[in-house]
């Protein structure tokens, strides 16, 4: 299966490069800062931690597999690999949707060892679903930074997009709330925007219901609004994957 | 691995260079004194919209290292009365906007009633009791232990036996889950009967931590402390 071989080499490609190293050192890392914090905390400590840790590692996840994805897509371009691969007897999207399983199956490993230290300091159950939903929005940001790094000709304006949707979609609802706050003039300007931002949320992930700390601190969601979080995700990730499949056919070399 | 030469092929001159920045570096850090959070610098607290923005979708992550934040404002180790000279207003716009952000987190009642309502400032503790009052409505049963200790602060610390009736009151008819202790539910024939702070404060821990309220380590040391520095304090 020639997907799977890109997949296989995708996940080499990340050993090889070092990323379990970072990986490591960035749970050291979220785990020692933890501690720290809870150390300073007069209660909650245990809630301290376990929300800290969650929030560093997620963001470190995502960094780390959004710069991977990137790097490696980019340097296989400039390298002229990626003209090679197209001249085999391999469909385009095969070619394309094997690098995606990759790097989702990394987002995977990636949400797997990052959801064990919470372990100690949360429930089994909500840290299962966490992790669950981290893996999942890993697979997202790996789609994105995928289709970033083939459409985008430049390393950091792929990475920079890459942060910046994801910060983006991670904030749609505050923006939104305070677009439509009970202060907000009534102007026509002030209805624009209003509906610009509400135009921009339609075409986000609703990436603020995913992978919550609350589940951590407060217990796990209930069935049907996590299955609904996880679904919309998978709606995006297909969004995406055929985004960038529809691109890379049109692609010369 | 990249291929590297061997360090002797790297000048002389640049090992000097790179020794001195180090060192002056290191001189140069440690001549600065660390920054202390005065009262002063406490800035006016931001809306809860935009701590949520700013959170980028962690709200309680956030809720939680800004209570850190906040309570490192005039807290320095040598400070004799921390505190005490904090602008209480912003003070507790920020532990509004900090519940706001996370109503479930009892880190902003806790800190308001435990630490911030007891300075010796009967104005400025006024303030903060009232806050503690006012979120209290809206959660009693999640909330009753803030309102308990300001009932008792009320008593014994502004010695405003009206105002802790207030607040036993409130905390008799509104917190009604099974959870909240029989004390509690008491809480206003236990405001009146004559004990002093120490033996009512003895109750109230021990109470919380038998009914399984305290469940976390570094809040049951806290108040322990707490208690012991209460002890002290009437055994002089």
């Amino acid at each position: 299966m020639p997907a799977l071989i890109l997949a296989r080499l995708a996940l080499l490609e990340a050993r090889r490069g070092g990323l379990l190293w970072l990986a490591a050192f960035a749970l050291a890392a979220a785990i020692a800062l933890g501690g720290f914090f809870a150390a300073l905390a007069i209660t909650e400590g245990r809630l301290v931690q376990a929300a800290l840790v969650a929030a560093i590692l997620r963001i470190c996840a995502v960094f780390l597999l959004a710069a991977q994805v990137v790097a490696s897509i980019r340097r296989e371009i400039d390298e002229r690999r990626l003209e090679f691969t197209l001249a085999l007897p391999v469909g385009r999207s095969t070619q394309y949707l094997g690098r995606l399983a990759g790097f989702a199956a990394l987002g995977v490993l990636l949400a797997v060892a990052f959801s064990l230290p919470l372990f100690l300091w949360a429930p089994a159950a909500p840290v299962a679903l966490w992790g669950a939903s981290l893996a999942f929005e890993l697979a997202l940001v790996a789609a994105a930074a995928l289709f970033f790094a083939m459409t985008l000709a430049q390393h950091v304006a792929a990475l920079a997009a890459t942060a910046a949707f994801y910060l983006l979609a991670r904030s749609m609802s505050a923006l939104q709330a305070i677009a439509s706050g009970p202060l907000a003039d009534e102007s026509t300007w002030h209805e624009l925007g209003r509906r610009a931002v509400d135009g921009v949320a339609l075409l986000l992930p609703a990436l603020d219901r995913v992978t919550r700390t609350e589940w951590l601190l407060y217990g796990a969601p209930d069935t049907r609004s996590y299955a609904m979080a996880l679904g919309a995700m998978v709606l995006y990730i297909l969004l995406l994957a055929a985004a960038g499949l529809f691109d890379f056919a049109r692609r010369s070399a | 691995m990249r291929d590297e030469r061997p360090l002797s092929d790297v000048p002389a001159w640049l090992w000097l260079v790179l020794g001195a920045a180090l060192a002056a570096q290191i001189a140069v850090r440690a001549l600065q004194a660390p920054l202390a959070l005065g009262s002063a610098d406490l800035p006016p607290a931001p809306s809860s919209a935009a701590l949520r923005l700013a959170s980028f979708g962690e709200p309680e992550a956030m809720a939680r290292l800004a209570m850190l934040y906040l309570q490192a404002f005039d807290y320095g180790g040598t400070n004799p009365s921390p505190y005490r000279e904090l602008n209480y207003a912003h003070l507790v716009d920020w532990l509004r906007a900090l519940l706001e952000l996370d109503p479930r987190s009892e880190y902003p009642l806790f800190a308001a009633a435990r630490v911030y309502a007891e300075v010796p400032d009967p104005v400025k503790s006024r303030m903060v009791l009232e806050f503690v009052y006012r979120e209290f409505l809206a959660d009693p049963d999640r909330r009753w232990p803030a309102l308990a200790h300001a009932a008792l602060l009320a008593k014994h610390r502004l010695h405003d036996l009206p105002l802790a009736r207030r607040y036993a009151a409130a905390i008799q008819r509104y917190a009604r889950s099974p959870a909240v202790p029989l004390w509690a539910r008491q809480m206003e024939v236990f405001i009146l009967e004559d004990m002093n702070e120490l033996e009512a404060a003895r109750i109230v821990l021990g109470g919380m931590l038998a009914s399984g309220a305290i469940d976390d380590p570094a809040e049951a040391r806290f108040l322990r402390r707490e208690l012991e520095a209460l002890e002290h304090r009437l055994a002089r």
